[in-house]
């Protein structure tokens, strides 16, 4: 039977099951087949923190949201047009976020009625009107991969299992999606099963055959690949980007990098994915708690490694006194902090923007350090090497905020050439440098007032630094109150001197005669620009600048901010980024606040947007 | 230099320390005047932190180490003032971390000889957790505790060496804590060297630092140490000339544990050991020390001689057993890792695998 193919220039999917059903890995699956087939895409995935939530119940629902399109998208998509449900549970979770004529690709197979009971369905939704207004699909995804199966030796429960694969199969017919990748991704995946394997890969097959055969699906769609700048692109996390840019970092500084980290959610990947590249000579050192994951970092770049530790807000709490002493000792030192829903343990798989202050000014005594936020999954490469290049250069610590949305979400990325990657110049020192031979480990560099480094090893530069404050240039103990003061203002001044090393302000004004300007900072970036678009689009004038660097600042952003009549600023926090803006250049920065664990959406955001436009 | 007992890896050279393989020799004379640096020490009067500082600055010729690959890492006490007073590399770092800085440095930098200054508050308080960590790692560091059994830096309050009832600043009452036994704690974490000295022994607290300087791993020393200001006397009795032969208990590897002229240890019930009058159990009975023994049991049990006023106390080296340390591990996978598949590409890493092209 011949199908009908629809054109679309774009579609939001939702995947959504429980914990177990595999629903991350049928997502990113679909994701790896859409990225190679050349759509723009981003992807939002969902789980609880729970491995396993009791099966079936609302708590243990995880979903994978992605946006793919035939242009290019900043955003996962505000609302699914395509749920798939594989359980009441899930059905009932996510029908909130669809709009009225959405599809529904609902697992009859799971709507018993014990199952409906267990999440409050009465009634069933499948019938009892529940579902009027959507478009719904009634599959019975488990039954269906179990009679593809019947002719194998496999168990009943292994073949339940790959109903995801046949809910993949089914997908990927919908939406032309090539399926070489996923077939050997599973190939290798289930290399030493391989009854499992065929099973998966009969699933899948059956998904897809399902698809084009049966009446119940009448059209298929096409997404035509997005026209994206020329050049080789991959799909990619914002955690393995971390990783990445933390190992160009290494080559580009030619020191070998050292990872001291503590397992957290959602930072734990970065050390995953390092501790794979031991070619690089990439140390990975999983230490007892956090601080040891930090101090052990320190203790490396006092011996001439790039020393990194990884972690998410409760480590980041506890990682600061080292901070304060990598400050204080002026040695290089990247600590990524992705952020997660706080305060104390707070929502660990969720997203958030409120570790911006801590970053700042959560040690003790004048402490600055310079921040860099990324502005997507794929910016946290580029993140990664200004972090790395700032604390070769500087002699400091530098925090890279990152967020539990760009940790583990994706889009394509174009791989940037390694070659015109920073060069980063350890410089460090060989030679004696103050009077008689000796070695003054605080006699600073005009230029940067970054102070000399000799690592262990080097004869004749032996000296002693610590977190007691030290003389300007001998670096031996004083208590000295002169001496005191003018070290406070020294390490301020050398950080505030990153302002000359980075770039101006990039503001988008098309029309130039913007009244609005909307300022965010880190992973608010695609949706912040999503509505900018939106409002563009309805004839509305607003510029959009977007932080990089929130310590020090551009030098120019106070001109920035003071050109424009009003200046929004869109945080998922409660306006931590205002307040900064406020006390530096006494703008009353308009703030929209939300910390829902997500994303904001681009409608919202273009609303606020709109009404601030409107204000007089 | 010893011969290695254990049959595991042994010394990479025969001229020097095991516990220094992979850092580089030098034929400089050294003498103590060159590991002191310009800086004034600062420590009270009469404190036993001095008698350390020298007896230590009087061994580091003995490394047979380039000075610059010496580094002192140490946290915060008045023993953690000790790294300024040397002509090495050092850091003073925070309270309780200088065993995971020491950590980072000494697995990134195999070519150095990297020391662990703390104290009973700083090791055994803040940094307990960091402690027995590096130890069970077996991270190739030496650290020394030096333990005066109260926080001195703070001035005066019960520290977790302090006898029950300690009357202090903190405790007008007296303390209620249990204390650490710090040897027992580090053998219970399975210590690979596990030592005790007195600051006032200068012949015995060099001995005990060229072994653990010839300890391929971690070792710990606890070192009793007197202050003179919060807790003077602490360890008097076993510093009178008068009564502490009869009551330190030398032990020296394959030798009987003897104490004084007619005492000595002897196997008791449940796996532990007594002290006994030889006379009575005669002489075959006592123990041989065995510093190799596998099983740290042996060991601990040593350690539980010990007594609140000091009766018996066992110096020396308990425990010297070898095993792959924790860097040697670590920078083996890397070569591994190297030698099997190359050096890494940057460029090739970052295509990965599914990659697709836009023209």
């Amino acid at each position: 039977m011949a199908k009908q193919i629809e054109q679309l220039d774009r579609v939001i999917i939702r995947f959504a099951g429980d914990s177990g059903d595999g629903m991350q890995l049928t997502g990113d699956r679909f994701t790896q087949e859409t990225a190679s087939f050349g759509n723009d895409l981003s992807t939002l995935p969902n789980f609880p923190a729970e491995i396993r939530a009791p099966a079936g119940t609302l708590p243990g629902v995880s979903s994978f949201q992605l946006h793919f399109a035939d242009h290019d998208i900043m955003t996962p998509g505000d609302a699914p047009d395509v749920l798939v449900a594989m359980n009441p549970a899930a059905l009932k979770v996510n029908l909130g976020d669809l709009p009225k004529g959405a599809t529904i690709i609902v697992n009859t197979d799971e709507f018993t009625a014990r199952s409906r009971a267990k999440v409050g369905y009465v009634s069933d939704p499948l019938t009892d009107g529940t579902l009027d207004g959507f478009k719904v699909s009634a599959v019975g995804l488990t039954s269906m991969t179990v009679a593809a199966l019947a002719d194998t030796d496999i168990s009943k429960k292994d073949a339940q299992r790959a109903k995801n694969m046949f809910a993949l199969g089914l997908l990927s017919w919908m939406y032309n999606r090539p399926t070489e990748g996923t077939t050997s991704f599973l190939k290798a995946k289930f290399a030493s099963r391989p009854d499992i394997l065929a099973a998966n890969l009969t699933a899948f097959r059956a998904g897809w055959n399902f698809g084009e055969t049966t009446e119940d699906f009448a059209v298929s769609y096409e997404i035509k690949p997005a026209r994206l700048p020329s050049g080789t692109y991959r799909n990619i996390t914002g955690n393995l980007a971390t990783a990445y840019g933390l190992i160009a970092g290494s080559r580009r500084s030619g020191l070998p990098l050292f990872l001291g980290s503590y397992p957290i959610t959602p930072a734990s990947d970065i050390l995953h994915e390092l501790s794979r590249h031991k070619r690089f000579g990439v140390r990975t050192f999983q230490a007892e708690d956090e601080i040891a994951g930090v101090g052990a970092a320190l203790g490396a770049s006092f011996g001439g490694s790039l020393g990194v530790t990884t972690t998410s807000g409760p480590g980041m709490v506890l990682k600061q006194e080292t901070v304060g002493l990598a400050v204080m000792t002026e040695l290089p030192l990247i600590i990524i902090d992705v952020q997660r829903a706080g305060p104390s343990t707070g929502m660990p798989t969720k997203t958030e923007q409120t570790d911006l202050l801590m970053a700042l000014y959560g040690r003790n005594g004048e402490s600055p350090v310079p921040v860099v936020a990324p502005s997507s999954p794929a910016d946290c490469f580029d993140a990664a090497v200004e972090a790395t290049r700032l604390a070769v250069t500087y002699r400091t610590p530098v925090v890279m905020l990152s967020d539990g949305y760009l940790a583990n979400g994706s889009e394509p990325w174009r791989l940037p050439d390694v070659s015109r990657l920073p060069v980063i110049e350890p410089d460090l020192a060989t030679e004696p440098n103050g009077p008689e031979g000796t070695y003054l480990p605080y006699l600073r560099d005009e230029d940067t007032l970054a102070r000399p480094w000799a690592v262990p090893g080097t004869p004749g530069l032996e000296h002693r630094i610590g977190g007691i404050e030290k003389h300007a240039q001998s670096g031996d103990i004083s208590y000295t109150p002169g001496n005191h003061d003018l070290m406070v203002r020294t390490r301020q001044a050398k950080i505030d001197a990153i302002a000359r090393d980075i770039p101006a302000m990039e503001v988008s004004d098309p029309t130039g005669d913007a009244e609005v300007l909307v300022l965010g900072w880190g992973g608010t970036y695609g949706s912040i620009t999503a509505a900018v678009r939106r409002v563009r689009r309805a004839g509305g004038r607003v510029a959009q600048a977007h932080l990089r660097h929130l310590n020090p600042f551009p030098a120019d952003l106070g001109e920035v901010l003071r050109s424009y009549d009003r200046v929004v600023v869109p945080e998922i926090n409660l306006g931590q980024l205002a307040l900064l803006l406020r006390g530096r250049f006494l703008v009353d920065v308009i703030g929209y606040n939300k910390v829902r664990g997500l994303p904001f959406k681009a409608e919202e955001l273009a609303g606020v947007l709109q009404e601030v436009i409107d204000r007089d | 230099m010893t011969e290695n007992p254990n049959g595991v890896d042994g010394p990479g050279h025969e001229d020097g320390l095991a516990g220094l393989r992979l850092v580089p020799r030098t034929d400089t004379a050294y003498k103590m005047k060159d590991f002191k640096s310009d800086q004034e020490v600062r420590w009270c009067p009469g404190c036993g932190d001095y008698a350390i500082l020298a007896a230590f600055q009087s061994f580091l010729p003995q490394l047979g180490v380039p000075r610059e690959n010496i580094v002192m890492v140490s946290g915060i006490g008045c023993s953690s003032r000790f790294p300024y007073y040397l002509s090495t590399y050092g850091v003073h770092s925070i309270h309780g971390r200088a065993p995971a800085i020491a950590t980072g440095l000494a697995t990134s930098r195999p070519d150095l000889s990297v020391w662990v200054i703390t104290g009973d508050g700083d090791g055994l308080s803040i940094g307990g957790n960091h402690l027995i960590h590096a130890l069970r790692r077996n991270v190739n560091i030496n650290i020394l505790l030096f333990n005066n059994r109260i926080y001195g830096l703070t001035k005066g309050q019960y520290s977790p060496t302090s006898e029950p009832g300690k009357i202090t600043k903190s405790s007008p009452v007296g303390s209620l804590d249990q204390p650490f036994n710090p040897v027992s704690l580090a053998l219970g974490a399975e210590a690979g060297f596990v030592a005790r000295t007195v600051d006032s022994d200068r012949k015995h607290l060099t001995s005990v630092l060229r072994a653990a300087a010839d300890h391929p791993g971690a070792s710990f020393v606890e070192i009793y140490q007197n202050c003179p200001i919060f807790n003077d006397d602490a360890f008097e009795p076993l510093k009178d000339p008068s009564s502490r032969d009869l009551r330190l208990l030398r032990m020296e590897h394959g030798e009987p544990l003897r104490l004084g002229p007619d005492r000595g240890v002897v196997a008791g019930e449940f796996g532990g050991l007594e002290v006994a009058d030889v006379a009575e159990v005669g002489e075959d009975r006592l123990i041989r020390h065995d510093a190799h023994r596998e099983d740290p049991g042996y060991a601990f049990a040593l350690s539980r001689l010990d007594r609140p006023a000091f009766e018996h106390v066992p110096i020396g080296v308990f425990r010297d057993v070898r095993r792959p340390t924790y860097d040697d591990l670590l920078n083996e996978q890397i070569e591994d890792a190297r030698s099997e598949r190359g050096d890494g590409d940057l460029e090739a890493l970052l295509a990965g695998g599914d990659t697709w092209t836009v023209d």
